[in-house]
């Protein structure tokens, strides 16, 4: 019998001067078992099987879709162009395009890849060891922040959108993850986190970590 | 006589903050206004962009990545006008080429319906605006008798290159026949 995977996430903080301004900003997370390994065949097969879902027509068209559609406003609201600075659906659709197919490459980033084409709602990764027991949200950077915590982390301008907890910033708002947060291959545990905006209904975010959850656990 | 001066001063306070707090809950309410004028111009500009994909695409910006923050009210207004002109010039661009592609449609009925008086003239699928790679060609019938003997026709040719060219077509043919 396949164990079921439990549906638990977890709301992220928003700081209240970020949430008064963006209404609908909201961050969810979980923490999974799990680490970087390599996918087993089904999972390449799934990839395979979602790559016949977008062909030229259907990316031209994403742009007009109720999800995609928040997060180009959204992105526009913080100052990120969404013709420069991709959404994530819009980036992983314009790679499977040019790569032909969504190629699989390890099963955490196969499984947020999945998570992101199924429901249209960007997950991050991040080691849970780094991560503090009271979770994550979004807050503005104040002066002294710094990317992540190793010497290669660069010094934030005050006032960038972070995802953080109560000790480090882990992550620019919808960036990169800090050099040495993401999942390694010493990772015994991983904090998957979704954000949302305006637009996006909440049970999207809790779908889109069920999925990643779930596929991790096939591994 | 203290009782009058308690009463007259104290209300004093709060209509010096007064002016400050109208002008932040004005300037929150403006923010949130220029927003949603934002995400309603994206989403026109979405839809102008699928429509004028087909008719060659508008063009998009150039500009260095930024990083997420939150707006004051002139960069929003910044990013408002941006999306109303980047709008109005994809607009104008959809209207021109919809204009083009009448007058293509109709050259095209004018040509089919008198081949003589368009000689060779070409007109391809995207030139009227619809999707593949054939074209329209007015071409004499029987070649240089044709020619000679006025007898001019229509043909629409076939499907969309092969991606490698008419050489890899020739040698995969000549390559089969040699096996």
């Amino acid at each position: 019998m396949e164990e079921e995977v439990e549906l638990r996430a977890a709301p992220g903080f928003v700081e209240p001067s970020v949430r008064v301004e963006l209404p609908g900003l909201r961050l969810d997370w979980r923490s999974v078992e799990g680490g970087r390994r390599k996918s087993p065949r089904e999972i390449s097969r799934r990839l395979k099987d979602l790559s016949n879902r977008y062909r030229g027509a259907s990316v031209v068209a994403l742009r007009a879709q109720p999800i995609p559609h928040a997060y180009r406003a959204f992105f526009h609201q913080i100052g990120l162009d969404p013709d420069v600075t991709r959404i994530p659906i819009e980036q992983a659709a314009v790679g499977r395009l040019m790569q032909g197919q969504f190629r699989s490459t390890n099963l955490v980033d196969d499984a947020l890849l999945i998570g992101l084409i199924e429901t249209g709602v960007p997950i991050w990764a991040l080691d849970a060891d780094l991560v503090d027991a009271g979770g994550l949200g979004i807050r503005a950077s104040v002066a002294g922040d710094r990317l992540g915590s190793t010497e290669f982390g660069h010094h934030l301008a005050p006032g960038r959108l972070v995802v953080a907890d109560s000790q480090r910033v882990h992550a620019l708002l919808f960036g990169d993850v800090a050099p040495g947060h993401g999942v390694g291959p010493r990772t015994a545990r991983i904090v998957l986190f979704a954000v949302g905006v305006e637009g996006v209904p909440a049970i999207h975010l809790e779908e889109a970590l069920w999925i990643c959850a779930e596929v991790l656990g096939t591994g | 006589m203290e009782a009058l001066e308690h009463e007259v001063h104290t209300p004093r306070a709060p209509e010096q903050n007064q002016p400050q707090v109208a002008i932040d809950v004005d300037e929150c309410a403006a923010r949130r206004s220029l927003r949603a004028q934002i995400a309603r111009l994206e989403y026109e500009l979405a839809d102008a962009f699928v429509t004028a994909f087909q008719m060659g695409g508008v063009e998009l910006p150039v500009a260095a990545p930024g990083e997420p923050r939150l707006l004051d009210l002139g960069e929003l207004e910044c990013v408002r006008d941006e999306l109303a002109e980047r709008l109005r010039s994809a607009r104008r661009s959809i209207s021109e080429r919809a204009e083009l592609q009448a007058e293509n449609r109709l050259r095209l009925e004018r040509l089919l319906l008198e081949p003589g008086r368009y000689r060779f003239v070409r007109i391809s699928r995207r030139d009227v605006g619809e999707p593949g790679c054939g074209v329209w060609q007015v071409r004499p019938r029987l070649g240089l008798i044709g020619m000679m003997m006025g007898w001019w026709q229509v043909k629409l040719s076939s499907g969309c290159p092969l991606p490698g060219g008419r050489d890899r077509l020739v040698a995969t043919r000549s390559a089969s026949s040699l096996a």
